[in-house]
């Protein structure tokens, strides 16, 4: 351990600023990457129902009208 | 020797084999870069002269020496998908792009707030600062050839190109140290010799490059298979995948 204290960790000799702005930059581009590939995927699926129910009612409807 | 990667051509193969991979990529990755990370804040000691902005090293250095090895993989893929025209490649070329590009920013970023402190300035124009930048915009410029036609697969050859072609960026990007006069500082561990960073310092420095690596490979198998599902999602296997009728 290289710190005394919590507030000693967080003032990083002076330098707390730049440590945490880069560290806090990093975390948060690497943070919204990971859920933006997952709300794609979601997204996709989202989309993916929607197509298949609506190809499903076109079905309905023109199997209703030939009957 | 090679022979198990022909069916991962196959874009059905290749989707379930990276479904089967990401979780595994993925929460190793998680635990890996916060242990590399927190070793790095918490435990590795300071700098003689740096004091503690050092503890940069533990995301600049391996988000950069991911932006080239990420581009370099997404330039192989482009070279693929040009020659043999492997749809999967061509796939892979455009999910790997935008992540490429989020490791390019952050190596920027961290770089400034490391540059400020050290060098008295956020930004120099030198050798390599730029050639990073560059890097920057070649991502950026692949993804947005692609989204510029209305046909995706001319816009798919077009991104593909330029990423083949970007990749001379890639040794100026590395050697741009030693060929300039830079502010930025000499290569410590991708030289031919022992790395001159003490073990201390190296090994947490490694464990954050292999977390960084770890999660770029799991995003990849991510995106891609979200790439397959849009461009085969007409086809029967699909459905069968999914659930529908």
């Amino acid at each position: 351990m290289q710190f005394d204290s919590f507030s000693d960790f967080l003032a990083m000799g002076g330098y707390g600023f730049y440590i945490w702005l880069a560290y806090g930059l990093t975390y948060g581009l690497l943070i919204g990457l990971v859920v933006y590939c997952f709300w794609e995927v979601k997204a996709f699926h989202q989309n993916f129902r929607q197509k298949l129910a609506r190809a499903q009612r076109i079905k309905q409807y023109q199997e209703a009208e030939h009957q | 020797m090679f022979k198990w990667l022909h069916p991962l051509a196959k874009p059905e193969t290749l989707y379930h084999f990276c479904g089967r991979l990401f979780p595994w990529l993925m929460l190793s990755a998680i635990g890996i870069l916060l242990f590399g990370n927190l070793w790095g804040l918490v435990f590795a000691p300071q700098d003689y002269q740096q004091f503690d902005t050092v503890r940069i090293i533990y995301i600049h250095v391996p988000s950069a020496l991911l932006s080239m090895s990420t581009y370099t993989m997404m330039a192989i893929a482009a070279f693929i998908a040009l020659v043999w025209q492997v749809k999967v490649a061509q796939w892979s070329v455009l999910a790997i792009a935008p992540i490429g590009a989020v490791f390019t920013a952050i190596s920027l970023l961290t770089g400034m707030a490391w540059g400020k402190p050290m060098w008295g300035t956020w930004w120099e124009w030198d050798a390599r600062l730029t050639s990073q930048l560059i890097l920057l915009f070649l991502y950026l410029g692949v993804i947005a050839l692609y989204g510029a036609f209305s046909d995706r697969q001319t816009g798919g050859k077009v991104a593909s190109l330029l990423a083949v072609i970007g990749i001379v960026n890639i040794p100026i990007i590395h050697f741009s140290v030693e060929w300039w006069n830079t502010l930025h500082q000499g290569a410590s561990i991708t030289k031919f010799d022992t790395p001159s960073v003490h073990p201390s310092m190296l090994w947490p420095l490694l464990i954050s490059l292999l977390g960084f690596y770890l999660l770029m490979l799991a995003l990849v198998c991510l995106r891609l298979r979200t790439a397959i599902l849009e461009h085969e999602q007409h086809r029967p296997w699909v459905r069968a995948t999914l659930g529908g009728h």
